[in-house]
Formats: C-alpha cells, structure tokens, sequence
C-alpha cells in the first residue's frame, strides 16, 4: 500500500508541477498548431523554396530525439549569448519539435480533399475563400482532428522532458518529493497518478471523437 | 564554435562508443518490444476472459504515462521492492515495457483490420480457430501493419535518448559530456549527434515508405 501521507504532506508540490505541466502542455500545443499549420501551407504551395524549407524542416525534427531539440535551446543559445530557463527552452523545444508533427497531419488532411471537390465548387460560382470555407476545410478538420488530438497526448507526456532540464513541471517536481522523502517507489506512483488524471480522460475523449467523425462519414 | 578541437579523435571515439550503445540498447528493445507487443496483441485480439481485459488495462496505463518515468520507476524505484537493474538493463526494460504497449495496438488493430467474412469462411470450410489465425488472419495483418511498426521503432531509437536521465552511456549522454568540457563544442557536437540520430532513422524510414508503396 502505498504512503499517502506523502500525498498530502507534499500536494501543494506535486499541484505546482501538474499546473506546470499542463501549462507548457496548452503553449506548445497552441505554438506548434501555428507553426504546424504554415509548414504545412509551405510544402503544399508550389513556391519551390518554400516547399523545400517546409520538407527540410519536418523530415530534420521528425527523425531527431525530442530532448536533443530542446539540448539545442537550454545548451547551445547560452553559448551565443541568449540564456533561457528550462521552463522557455523546454517549452520552445517541445513546440519545434512537435510542430513537424502538426504539420504533417495538416498537411494530409488538406491533401485528402480530391482536388475534383474544389474544382467543382469554384466552376459552380464559389469564389476561392468560399470554397476552402465550405468544401475543403470542414472536410479536412474531420482527417485532422484525430491525429492533432493524438499530438496534445503525446505533449502532455512529453512535457517531462522539461524535467531534464530543471524546466519545474510535474516530473521535476515529483523527482524532487522522492529525493526527500527517499520513498522513491510511492512517489513515482503518485507522479503516475497524477500523469494518468490528464492522459486518460484526453485519450477517451480523443477515441469518442474519432469514432464520432467516422461515423459522420 | 570550435569543430576541429570538438571533433577530435579522442572525443569522436567517445561519442561514437555512445552511438554504438544507442544502437545496442535499440536492437535488443525492438527485438524483445516485438515480441512482448505481438503476443500481448494476439491475446487481446483473442478476446480471453479476464487476461485479454486485464492486459487491455496494463496497455492503456503505460501507453499513458511518459516513457521517462517509466524509465526513472525501472532505475529507482524497483530497488526498493528488491530488483536492482543497471542503467542498460532498465533501459531495456522500460523501453520493452511502453513500446510493448504500443506495438500491441498495432498488432491488434492490424488483425482487427480482417474482414470478419474471411474468418468466418475460413472456419466453415473446416479450419480450427487457430489455424485460421495463423493461416489467414496473420499473414494478411502483418502486411498491414509494417508501415506502423516501422514508425514505432524510429520513435524507440529516438526514445533511447531520454536514457541520459539514467547515466547511460548512449549516444546523447556522451555527446552532453563532450558539450561540456568547452562552451565552444556545444553546438558541434548537438550537431553530430543529431547527424547521427537523422542518418539511421531517414534510412528506416525510407525503407518504410518502400515497404508501404509496394504492401498498398
């Protein structure tokens, strides 16, 4: 059984690093859905450098380790004069690294929609804003809300990260309770727990609203 | 920025130890992750009373939780209920333990992807459920599934980084050590380790993109 004294001896601790968490969790996710959403636009547009920086930019951070980005923030600005605290440079490394995710799915989504769809709409009198605005958007959103929904679960637990990097979100601080308390097995049950009350109700909701737009066809 | 003193040979041998143990420790992890993930998959693609349910509820919570804790639990805190497992060995356990849960909703939703029909043919024209399984099910699911797999590995092989917490001698702990001798050698040596990191994981994932183009 483990030692819930812990738990409230050290709640407000544990409260602080979860609130970090999430906190880092909903910038990066916003960040990168930005950053995400223009990469995207650059590789599907027919301006070739753009497609070009676009593709370098997510096949680059898609097959580089997470923590290595955010080593390129905390480790190498310092040494030309910009320093950040782990907190900014995990939560920068997180959104960089994330967005080449975003972007993918973004930009599958788009390409999803037969160009046949939009065709038809701008011959029917629609004009270009119209067309992305009734026939392409509502279509895409339905490819890309999973994934993107997938994206903010994966942040969630790839925000312990930060950890490595004294960045104060939940892993950081959960380590810090078991340094103290030298009950590192209940700790690290507890940092579970407490992972385990955001992951799990977003995975449920994330599997409810695929079924849902698949449902709606 | 100083590549020529970062990249001596000294320091190049160092890192390319840890690029050897990354390596290493990703082989065995795929192997054994694999195995773990197709058999838990099979059961609960199965649907067994009580263990297809209670190996469901072991997946969901690891899928979950981050991989660094798991990492973390696997070197700390198993001590404290009598095993002691080296900074390697936790590694692979972790890495077994999560891409085992990941890999095993590949398996089940690659053999769930099999029309319901052929099964039933396949019993009625006398097969048991085994070998239907086996004869029917499993070659037509594995096709389907190696895209997915191979995408579970290249993030293993990028997992295998977050083992720097652990001491680990890998590819990213030694590349840090060398960054810090000289403020100068950082930005190199992040470089070549992220060269390293893209070469090996471009490659798997190219020879994914020619298992998918010739499988669809």
């Amino acid at each position: 059984m483990p030692d819930f004294s812990i738990l409230t001896e050290y709640f407000d601790v544990y409260l602080e690093g979860f609130l970090n968490t999430i906190y880092a969790s909903v910038l990066a996710l916003l960040g990168s859905f930005a950053l995400g959403t223009v990469l995207a636009v650059f590789r599907i547009s027919s301006v070739k450098p753009l497609q070009w920086l676009g593709t370098v930019y997510v096949e680059f951070i898609r097959n580089i380790p997470l923590l290595l980005v955010v080593y390129l923030f905390y480790l190498s600005l310092p040494t030309i004069g910009i320093t950040l605290n782990g907190f900014v440079s995990g939560t920068i490394g997180l959104t960089v690294y994330t967005a080449a995710f975003i972007a993918e799915a973004i930009r599958a989504g788009i390409l999803s929609v037969s160009k046949g769809q939009s065709e038809a709409a701008l011959s029917s009198g629609l004009t270009y804003v119209q067309t992305m605005r009734y026939v392409v958007l509502p279509q895409a959103i339905k490819i890309v809300i999973p994934p993107l929904s997938n994206q903010f679960i994966n942040l969630v637990k790839n925000s312990s990260v930060l950890s490595v990097i004294a960045g104060l979100d939940l892993m950081y601080f959960g380590d810090r309770v078991a340094s103290k308390t030298y009950a590192t097995f209940d700790t690290y049950i507890f940092i579970a727990v407490f992972y385990l009350a955001l992951t799990l109700p977003l995975s449920y909701a994330a599997l409810r609203l695929e079924r849902r737009l698949a449902k709606q066809g | 920025m100083d590549f020529a003193n970062a990249f001596s040979s000294d320091n190049l041998l160092f890192i390319l130890d840890g690029f050897y143990m990354t390596l290493k420790v990703a082989f065995i992890s795929i192997v054994l992750s694999f195995i773990l993930g197709s058999v838990v998959g099979a059961v609960r693609y199965m649907k067994l009373p009580v263990l297809s349910p209670a190996l469901g509820l072991i997946v969901e919570v690891l899928r979950n939780l981050p991989l660094l804790l798991i990492i973390f639990f696997a070197r700390f805190a198993l001590p404290d209920i009598g095993i002691q497992l080296g900074p390697m060995n936790a590694t692979i356990v972790a890495l077994t333990l999560f891409e085992g849960a990941m890999i095993s909703e590949i398996v089940r939703s690659g053999l769930n992807s099999i029309d319901k029909g052929q099964i039933e043919a396949a019993r009625s024209s006398g097969l048991g459920y085994l070998q239907t399984l086996w004869h029917i099910v499993l070659p037509q699911g594995l096709r389907r599934m190696v895209p997915p797999l191979v995408s579970q590995f290249i993030s293993l092989l990028k997992d295998t980084s977050l083992a720097v917490v652990i001491s680990l001698p890998e590819l990213m702990n030694q590349s840090k050590i060398v960054s810090a001798q000289n403020q100068n050698y950082v930005i190199p040596v992040l470089l070549l380790a992220a060269v390293l990191y893209f070469a090996v994981n471009y490659a798997l994932s190219l020879v994914a993109r020619r298992l998918e183009a010739r499988i669809v």
